[in-house]
């Protein structure tokens, strides 16, 4: 998901470097009236677990590897606040020191890997603990959940930038129905490890995790363990599922698509790149036989992500007035 | 994942280029990026200028060249699905060795792939010649969050402490016979990783409490770290400003 430079074209790359820094900034400002500054020293600890947690892969299948994003895990851990901060730290050191993503693409790389996981996957989180029951066990599967959806939304919102800022003629539906499609199963081993870290966390430190501090002594002990392989399944069933769905109405000819863009011949005045007038790139709807469609999904994908990040700061806003009312 | 520390990314040097202050370097480096990713791909010429200006700083800083290759290798493998763009887009296509490819999609594939490269080497050349606590120096002199500075200077003191604990865990592991193929038998890596975040946290607890024992209350102390000259400003924009100069020219000029 590191981007480099010149994935996005220019104005993509300054909107959502606004974005990020709005929401990060609010993010900082949050972070330093909350909190003391013992939370300094353990928000660049906590960097740096995420930062070693993600150059560790792990197997999917014989030969592919993957590794831990982290947003939601952070998040759950630490606060959805917090959680951003430390991440947006990792992805910056990452493009600055390690060249890993571009630093032009910061403002993406951000919005993406940190900013919609880390809220997105908070609200997610939230969202499924009020379906689950309040126990150590509903709070693991609510994460293990919550991990598995940030990394989509993140897909999402991948799929969104491309269809305002593409520099390459894939059009949106093609870049919608990979990146999400794929994601999906990524997403199941996201979904693993932020379910099953948590739960270690939470069976030797309960008071370390801010997403379960209002579990009791009691219902921390109701945990029953969810097997790593009844969850694997479930998850990767639901991802077929979904990503059947998705890619029945996403795009269901994509030869139909190809086709037509080969007989319209379109190929794109190179000189419209940068200085483009119209809000969408060209070449994201460029030979796509029903726009609207398209742009139906991503009105709808964008909805979605709005709605995650959303709920996910306001939560962040209304437990921070919470705490400072009772101490 | 950029692997590997950050100790071993500097190049230790006297050069010019490792006297300069470090914010001028940083806004010197962001800029040039920033330039580099505007110019429009067609504009050979640019992309050939960039790269003279980024061989002449690697000369002056003397950064070996293989240094440069081999880290540049390392980052390479993130844009190779770059070379997937000509097969899968759209447009009118060519044949090059054989294979129908789009012409658009190698158009792209090739402004991705040389601005990435470009980046990159822009970015290994800042971190050769800066070491990694003075570039967050400079970015705390150019008005980055001093929050953000404090905490991603932790990350950076910390980063090679948490992830050698990693590798023992992982060693320990693989000495009890886990050696996992599938990703079903991910479950003792994720407890790992949870046991990882709290041995971290405490370790945080420990370093926080030597700290406030060490008189700290809440930044850290400016250990002498000399103002930029404004004549230092002046010779560093050599390149940064050529680079600005060549991406507006290639912007304007007719294609």
């Amino acid at each position: 998901m590191h981007a480099p430079d010149g994935f996005l074209n220019a104005g993509t790359a300054v909107a959502t470097g606004a974005i990020s820094m709005g929401t990060v900034g609010m993010a900082l400002r949050q972070v330093k009236q909350s909190v003391e500054d013992n939370q300094v020293p353990l928000a660049g600890i906590a960097a740096a677990f995420i930062f070693a947690a993600q150059m560790f892969n792990f197997p999917v299948a014989a030969g592919t590897t993957g590794h831990l994003l982290g947003g939601a895990l952070a998040a759950i851990l630490l606060g959805p606040s917090l959680g951003s901060v430390v991440v947006t730290v990792v992805v910056v050191i990452q493009a600055l020191v390690f060249a890993d993503g571009g630093m032009t693409a910061l403002g993406y790389n951000i919005l993406n890997m940190a900013v919609i996981p880390s809220f997105g996957g908070y609200a997610l989180y939230l969202g499924f603990r009020r379906l689950l029951p309040v126990s150590a066990s509903g709070v693991v599967a609510a994460a293990g959940l919550a991990g598995w959806g940030s990394v989509i939304l993140s897909a999402m919102a991948f799929s969104v930038e491309w269809l305002f800022g593409a520099t390459a003629p894939v059009s949106f539906a093609e870049v919608f129905g990979a990146m999400v499609g794929v994601h999906l199963l990524i997403g199941v081993g996201e979904a693993v490890i932020s379910g099953l870290a948590l739960g270690a966390v939470l069976g030797a430190r309960p008071d370390l995790v801010f997403g379960a501090a209002d579990l009791s002594r009691a219902d921390l002990s109701r945990r029953r363990g969810i097997p790593v392989r009844t969850f694997l399944i479930g998850g990767l069933m639901t991802s077929l599922l979904v990503a059947g769905i998705i890619s029945q109405f996403a795009a269901d000819d994509p030869d139909g698509l190809e086709s037509v863009a080969t007989e319209t011949g379109i190929v794109q005045g190179a000189d419209d790149q940068i200085f483009d007038s119209s809000l969408f790139a060209d070449y994201a709807t460029a030979g796509i036989e029903n726009e609207s469609l398209s742009l139906a999904i991503a009105g709808v994908a964008g909805a979605l992500i709005v709605l995650a990040v959303g709920t996910g700061i306001l939560a962040a806003i209304r437990l921070r007035h919470d705490s400072a009312t009772t101490v | 994942m950029g692997a590997g520390h950050a100790h071993t990314l500097y190049v230790h040097g006297h050069s010019r280029i490792h006297r300069l202050a470090p914010e001028i370097k940083v806004a010197s480096a962001f800029s040039v990026v920033v330039a580099v990713a505007i110019t429009p791909r067609e504009a050979f010429w640019a992309f050939a200028v960039y790269g003279i200006l980024l061989a002449a700083v690697t000369a002056v800083a003397r950064v070996p060249i293989g240094f440069l290759i081999l880290r540049l290798t390392a980052v390479l493998p993130f844009v190779a699905f770059s070379f997937l763009i000509p097969f899968i887009a759209s447009g009118s296509e060519i044949d090059v060795l054989g294979l129908t490819v789009s012409v658009e999609g190698l158009w792209s594939a090739w402004n991705i792939l040389v601005k990435a490269i470009l980046g990159a080497t822009t970015s290994i050349l800042l971190v050769a010649t800066t070491e990694v606590s003075s570039i967050l120096q400079g970015m705390g002199k150019l008005k980055v969050p001093q929050v953000f500075i404090s905490i991603a200077g932790f990350m950076v003191r910390y980063l090679e402490l948490i992830a050698d604990e990693l590798g023992r865990m992982r060693n320990a592991m693989r000495a009890r016979g886990y050696d996992p193929r599938w990703v079903w038998q991910v479950g003792p890596f994720a407890s790992a990783a949870g046991v990882l975040f709290i041995r971290s946290y405490e370790r945080s607890e420990r370093v926080h409490a030597a700290m406030i024992s060490r008189g700290y209350h809440g930044s850290m102390p400016d250990l002498g770290s000399t103002r930029a000259r404004p004549a230092d400003w002046v010779v560093a924009a050599i390149v940064p400003v050529a680079a600005v100069v060549v991406a507006v020219t290639a912007l304007v000029i007719p294609r």
